[in-house]
């Protein structure tokens, strides 16, 4: 009996907060709330509204209704290459980059030699904001001066970054090249943290090197590999400064977040315009959000 | 961390929001006029600086000075002009002009422009609104043309051609000598631009050129149509890859000749070539097409001062404009820039250069000047449509149908909507 109320007692119970108490709490929770709202909330509805009008940034607001989503899909030739190139930055990322990270951190996890020469190394590039790492794809890449063409010392040399059929694979190397060390750097500490026990149980149970991998440690480091997606994704659809970078997002490197800029920035703004391309933005980011959080409630009621 | 730290973390990060706004009020209180600068180049910030001070040593007033790099400044100006702008700015003649003050943004300087001397007709045309109002000082112009070295000219014997054919013949004769004819690069998007406006204006003329950048004519029409058709035929003979080179790129093959010609603005390729072979460098008007039309029209782009709508300092903003219109201010600015020329014709001329000389004629012989493609028409059309437009038609020059439909169709929304 003595042992129960003493249970009771540490269990908190209902409280009585002091005036001070509600105070901070009402300012620490309510100005992330403002913030939120404010800086969040506000500017999504009000690009969910503003994509229904037109507006230059100084003038009348007047509603188009539907007006600029039907010539967006069908009048503006840059938005499906846009919408292409986002796609297939998403499946770079995911399907070479990010088993390439992986890749590397398993050997690096290995033992080899020199492995911290290797991993600070290929770390590297993460440290560069890819803005700058568009500048040194430039000067590897420029046709006339770059140091690759000069290298090849071909009579024709190839224009890495202003054929519209290649610049977009050059750009998404270099890209991949700074994903890659992310990866790699997150699972490793993932690869840190899986039980030397399991691999060892495994052994004994005569499981190859590879069964042990796919089997016992890949599924010990799911909440690496979400979190993996889920950046992948992130960057895939935020993908910007590169392309700018290069040659403003244009001539084949287009991306949703380059048009949104080019309609809504500059002199004569097409804002309403440029709102429902970010519209059709959100709206993609909001597939991958949602199917996101439902697997994770979902695992947390399994769990 | 303690509790009390992060509060003060956070006030200090609401802080660093609040903050460039702040900073912004700050800039335009008393102690002089403002003016916002897009002169971010260290050559002509030289320059202003130099005019600037022209004035602050007349006046015994001071010119506060923002400058901010140009291209940030030309995205900016929507909301620099609607938010606290500086009393002064510099910015551009023509359709780029008469949209601002179309929007009720710039002050009216009529006043003083019923004092001004040694501005043209033409100059004046261009500083006024679609009221009837001026609201431009204008300062410095350059023309576009066809930029060569002489020395190259020289040794192969080539002259000058005045008609297409000629030009052509010119540019075959080039490729045969082993050098590129036309110097071309159009990474930015819009050096191209001068030679569709030099095509169109040659073929079609002037006022159709002007009307076709308003929105009055169409784009597939058969006029535009055989403009880029005469493009077609002539792109074998510029460099290719342009659209992964800058123009600058472009102007330093003119300058190691290893290109014959290029088609640029005075400033341009003049900045690109070392201080011993800029004597070397210059130019002929871009050829005649259609007789119809001669060598008529002139691509200028003119470069001058606004006053902002919501300028603090009223008088003293005048008194500054009112002085940038004189001769005197231009003289002091082309000391240090010679790659421009000036617009009021009481301008010292007789330190420029041979270019310069040939700027000024080429210019005032002109019967019409046209501002640049971007400068002619709206700028959410020039950015969003024409940039990538002609970036395709250099990939792919032969679906030209296909291509002007595509701008038509862009044109009439952009041009419905507003």
């Amino acid at each position: 009996m003595p042992n129960l109320r003493a249970r009771r007692a540490r269990r908190p119970g209902p409280r009585r907060y002091t005036r001070r108490d509600r105070l901070v709490l009402g300012v620490l929770l309510g100005l992330p709330i403002l913030l939120d709202l404010a800086l969040i909330w506000g500017p999504t509805f009000a690009s969910v509204g503003l994509s229904f009008t037109t507006w230059d940034g100084i003038g009348d607001i007047r509603w188009a209704g539907l007006n600029n989503y039907d010539h967006l899909f069908t009048g503006y030739p840059q938005f499906w290459p846009a919408v292409r190139h986002n796609l297939l930055w998403l499946a770079f990322l995911g399907l070479l980059a990010a088993p390439f990270g992986l890749l590397l951190a398993v050997l690096i996890d290995r033992g080899v030699r020199f492995s911290r020469f290797y991993q600070s190394t290929l770390y590297m590039p993460v440290v560069l904001s890819l803005a700058v790492v568009g500048f040194i794809a430039q000067l590897i890449l420029s046709r006339d001066q770059g140091a690759l063409n000069a290298v090849l010392g071909s009579k024709n040399p190839t224009d890495w970054l202003g054929n519209p059929g290649l610049n977009i694979w050059m750009v998404l190397l270099a890209a991949g090249w700074r994903h890659t060390g992310y990866v790699m750097i997150l699972y490793l500490a993932g690869l840190k943290s899986v039980d030397p026990g399991l691999k060892e149980a495994a052994a004994l149970d005569g499981a190859s090197a590879r069964q042990t991998f796919f089997r016992v440690v890949l599924p010990t480091l799911r909440p690496v590999n979400v979190i993996v997606g889920v950046i992948t994704v992130i960057e895939s659809l935020r993908a910007f400064d590169i392309v700018y970078a290069v040659n403003k997002g244009r001539n084949g490197l287009e991306l949703l977040s380059v048009l949104v800029t080019d309609n809504i920035i500059g002199e004569a703004s097409r804002i309403g315009f440029g709102s429902a391309l970010a519209v059709v933005l959100l709206l993609v980011s909001l597939g991958f959000i949602v199917t996101y959080l439902v697997q994770e409630l979902r695992g947390e009621r399994r769990r | 961390m303690s509790r009390r730290t992060l509060l003060r973390g956070a006030a200090v990060g609401a802080g660093a929001v609040a903050l460039p706004s702040v900073l912004a009020a700050c800039s335009s209180g008393p102690g002089g006029v403002t003016m916002g600068s897009n002169a971010s180049d260290p050559v002509p910030k030289k320059a202003f600086a130099a005019a600037f001070t022209a004035y602050e040593k007349k006046s015994k007033k001071t010119v506060r000075v923002n400058t901010v790099n140009h291209e940030n400044f030309q995205e900016n100006i929507n909301r620099y002009l609607q938010g606290t702008p500086d009393d002064v700015f510099m910015w551009f003649a023509g359709n780029r002009m008469q949209y601002f003050a179309q929007k009720g943004l710039l002050s009216d300087i009529s006043d003083l422009w019923r004092d001004f001397d040694g501005f043209s007709e033409a100059l004046k045309k261009q500083s006024t609104g679609l009221d009837g109002k001026q609201y431009l000082v204008p300062y410095y112009y350059y023309p576009w043309a066809v930029f060569h070295r002489k020395s190259v000219f020289r040794e192969r014997g080539y002259d000058i051609p005045k008609t297409f054919d000629q030009y052509r013949a010119l540019a075959q004769q080039m490729q045969k000598d082993g050098l590129v004819p036309f110097a071309f690069g159009d990474k930015d998007g819009w050096p191209a631009m001068g030679t569709f406006d030099y095509l169109n204006m040659r073929a079609n003329g002037y006022d159709f050129h002007i009307a076709l950048l308003r929105g009055e004519k169409s784009w597939n029409s058969p006029q535009v149509k055989q403009v880029f058709d005469l493009w077609r035929g002539l792109l074998p003979y510029h460099q290719q890859g342009a659209n992964g080179r800058t123009w600058q790129e472009a102007a330093q093959t003119l300058a190691q000749k290893k290109a014959g010609m290029t088609v640029l603005g005075l400033p341009h390729p003049g900045q690109q070539f070392s201080a011993a072979d800029r004597e070397d460098l210059d130019f002929f008007p871009f050829p005649e097409i259609d007789p119809a039309h001669g060598q008529d029209a002139v691509e200028a782009p003119i470069d001058g001062f606004l006053m902002s709508k919501k300028a603090k300092d009223r008088d003293g903003a005048k008194e500054l404009l009112k002085f940038l219109a004189t001769p005197q201010a231009e003289d002091s600015y082309l000391k240090s820039d010679p790659n421009n020329v000036a617009v009021n014709s009481g301008a010292d001329t007789a330190a420029y250069t041979p270019l310069q000389k040939k700027a000024v004629q080429l210019v005032s012989g002109a019967r019409q000047i046209s501002q640049f493609l971007d400068r002619d028409t709206r700028p959410d059309f020039a950015s969003t449509v024409m940039i990538q437009a002609i970036q395709q038609f250099l990939n792919k020059p032969d679906d030209i149908d296909g291509l002007v439909n595509d701008i038509e169709r862009q044109k009439k929304q952009i041009f419905s909507a507003t």
